[in-house]
């Protein structure tokens, strides 16, 4: 019998869904079921957008309005999504490629708009759907399909970037602490403004097996056994910190949203021509 | 009431797009395009649209998809480098069948070419820009007048037959000014897509003109992906379902034409020369045939304003009528549309070809030069 949760957003008659055993993706997906079920928001007022990847296929699994876009590019449809229609939740769900590498320019215009969109990233450092190439999260040596010889890319902090170009609401979950991602994605959908929740994901797969760091049992025991609460972690050194992932809530600030802006141009505009 | 303004080009588009229902703007500046966006700055707050400047061609594209996806009308705007960039996503609109617009105010290239001045290279990128076999529409508007009208209609069809729909201009109508007569709103036909009025349809059913019905953002919820997709909506792996899927798009192109295509026909009757032109080449080629004719030679004009899908049953109607004689192809560039030309009258006559990519405009003594050549 399946749960109520998964009776109510989840969309039965598409599944079995894509993802591998073990993979990260389904635990991520259940906790953004989760939070918009813990809001009680209306279902047919979600807009969940997504790319493409193996993290994207979300969108079809959830029962909400969905729009599965193009590789790199959901924030962008997800922006002319909600300037049409300020009333909607708008959602996104994408993969750290997607996000920061082929989509990275508009997360740094979204965030710097702050437009209210939710991002939550499904990040597990690598490219699954292509089969394990490196991604913009990959970290310094580690392995990839692309990067036999170990990557010398640094790896990109998403969160940070977000913060840096303006996202009012910035946090970091796992796969491992459904609690909390839970309850980050709650934060990042009430908050007025655009908000990204980064969440480790895992890919045993590619990034367990090219990386000899086990399935998907030992990479989410890493996640449990490494990641620090940023509460704790402003207390920490940086020699402390080091190896650690840091999460939790990371920032918020309270800035003037983009279509509330608009609204008052529109208020202008009319006014003139009154 | 109608009232007579004087407009540029490219303001006559966001006038007609506003009649038509745009209340979405998306687009980054490029020259010749950029008054577009301005004018979309200004005019759609007033309206209670919106405009946004996004951060590249890109995005345009997907904002502008994004946002029809809700209902809205919108529109988008360009020239060469940027028309290239939005490719990928507009043939997403093509497969998902969202209404929207695009306008290439075309100049010279390749890549940033002579970014001012006026040309006609992608007339092939309109047709195949975009990977994959899909329908495109695209309309070539050769007056101020026109682009304000033409604008309306390429909403008009966009909504019609669910499929993205180019306004493919260039320098010379773009940056032109002219009167335009302004018809009272009420004169104004609007056609909006079709909505399905029940919940027991299927998104994607189409009609027997192949268009599938419209579903109002926020009554039921359903799944638009770029996958080959059935009748629900969802991605399918069914080569027997995208063999339908892929086959009802073109079709709904194709076995609409009559309804989606429009031509100027001038002197035809007596024609034993034919100048076939279209978009701003049409104003040199009118002259020279009005000028040819007053000095004696039989000669017409033929302008597909609907470039996509191309007139074919017509151009080849005249071309294998008895009087003509041969078929002068004007456009700027080294010859695309003269290939369709080619395809089409096959040894019905002979095909002339003029063609510039020097970015200057073709004048009306060339033309006339290469209608006297013959005799
Ligand atoms: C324009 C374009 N370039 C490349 C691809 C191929 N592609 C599909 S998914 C993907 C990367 C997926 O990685 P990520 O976004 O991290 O998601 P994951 O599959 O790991 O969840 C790539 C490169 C594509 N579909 N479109
Ligand atoms: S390849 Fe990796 S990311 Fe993709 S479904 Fe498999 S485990 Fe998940």
């Amino acid at each position: 019998m399946p749960s109520k949760l998964i009776e109510k957003y989840i969309r039965e008659d598409h599944l079995p869904h894509i993802w591998c055993p073990g993979c990260g993706h389904g635990i991520l997906m259940r906790d953004v079921a989760e939070a918009v079920s813990e809001l009680d928001l209306d279902q047919e007022k979600v807009f969940l957008i997504s790319g493409i990847g193996c993290s994207s296929r979300a969108a079809g699994y959830m029962d909400f309005n969905t729009l599965h876009t193009t590789h790199g590019r959901a924030i962008a449809f997800a922006e002319g999504v909600k300037l049409a229609r300020p009333d909607l939740n708008v959602l996104v769900i994408a993969g750290d490629g997607d996000i920061a590498a082929i989509g990275g320019n508009h997360l740094i215009h979204a965030a710097r708009r702050n437009i209210d969109i939710t991002v939550v990233v499904f990040n597990n450092d690598i490219y699954g759907m292509t089969g394990g190439q490196f991604s913009p999260t990959t970290p310094t040596g580690d392995f990839a399909t692309t990067a036999p010889y170990g990557n010398i890319d640094r790896p990109f902090d998403i969160a940070k970037l977000a913060e840096a170009s303006g996202a009012t609401y910035t946090a970091r979950g796992t796969a491992y602490h459904a609690q909390l991602t839970i309850k980050l994605i709650k934060e990042g959908i009430l908050h007025r403004g655009f908000s990204l929740i980064e969440c480790a994901s895992v890919c045993p797969t590619y990034y367990g097996r090219k990386n000899k760091k086990g399935g998907s049992v030992e990479l989410m025991t890493w996640q449990k056994d490494n990641c620090v609460l940023s509460e704790k972690a402003a207390k920490m050194t940086k020699e402390e910190l080091e190896g650690k992932l840091v999460i939790g809530k990371l920032s918020e600030t309270d800035l003037p949203e983009y279509t509330d802006e608009y609204k008052k141009i529109i208020d202008k505009a009319r006014g003139y021509h009154g | 009431m109608s009232k007579k303004v004087l407009m540029q080009g490219n303001e006559a588009v966001v006038e007609g797009a506003i009649a038509a229902g745009m209340r979405f703007y998306a687009g980054y500046p490029i020259t010749p395009s950029t008054e577009i966006a301005e004018q979309s700055s200004v005019r759609l707050p007033q309206v209670g649209g919106t405009f946004i400047q996004m951060e590249d061609e890109i995005s345009s594209m997907a904002a502008v998809i994004g946002a029809a996806v809700t209902g809205a009308k919108a529109m988008t705007a360009t020239s060469g480098p940027g028309f290239s960039l939005k490719q990928e996503n507009i043939g997403y609109a093509c497969i998902t069948e969202i209404p929207c617009v695009i306008v290439d105010v075309q100049r010279s290239g390749p890549s940033t070419g002579l970014p001012t001045s006026p040309s006609q290279g992608d007339v092939m990128q309109a047709r195949w820009g975009t990977h994959g076999d899909h329908p495109v529409i695209a309309i070539s508007p050769a007056s101020v007048s026109e682009c304000y009208f033409l604008a309306i209609r390429c909403f008009n069809l966009s909504e019609k037959y669910r499929t993205p729909v180019i306004l493919l201009m260039d320098e010379i109508v773009g940056h032109l000014r002219e009167g335009v007569e302004i018809p009272d709103h009420l004169d104004i036909e609007v056609v909006d897509r079709r909505l399905h009025t029940d919940k027991g349809h299927m998104p994607y059913e189409a009609d027997e003109k192949g268009v599938p019905g419209w579903h109002l953002c926020g009554i039921g919820r359903y799944n638009i992906t770029g996958l080959s997709h059935d009748v629900s909506g969802f991605p399918t792996n069914s080569n027997e379902v995208t063999d339908k899927l892929v086959r009802r798009l073109m079709g709904k192109i194709q076995n609409n034409a009559d309804d989606i295509i429009e031509v100027q026909e001038e002197y035809l009757d007596d024609a034993e020369t034919v100048v076939l032109c279209y978009g701003g080449t049409t104003r040199a080629a009118m002259s020279a045939v009005l000028e040819a004719r007053a000095a004696g030679y039989k000669v017409g004009m033929f302008r597909p304003i609907t470039v996509w899908p191309f007139p074919e049953k017509r151009l080849k109607e005249i071309s294998s009528g008895k009087k003509v004689k041969r078929i002068i192809v004007a456009e700027h560039n080294f010859g695309q549309i003269v290939l369709e030309a080619e395809r089409i009258v096959k040894n019905d006559c002979k095909i002339d070809f003029i063609g510039k990519v020097d970015g200057t405009v073709i004048t009306p003594g060339e033309i006339l030069e290469k209608i006297k050549e013959a005799e």
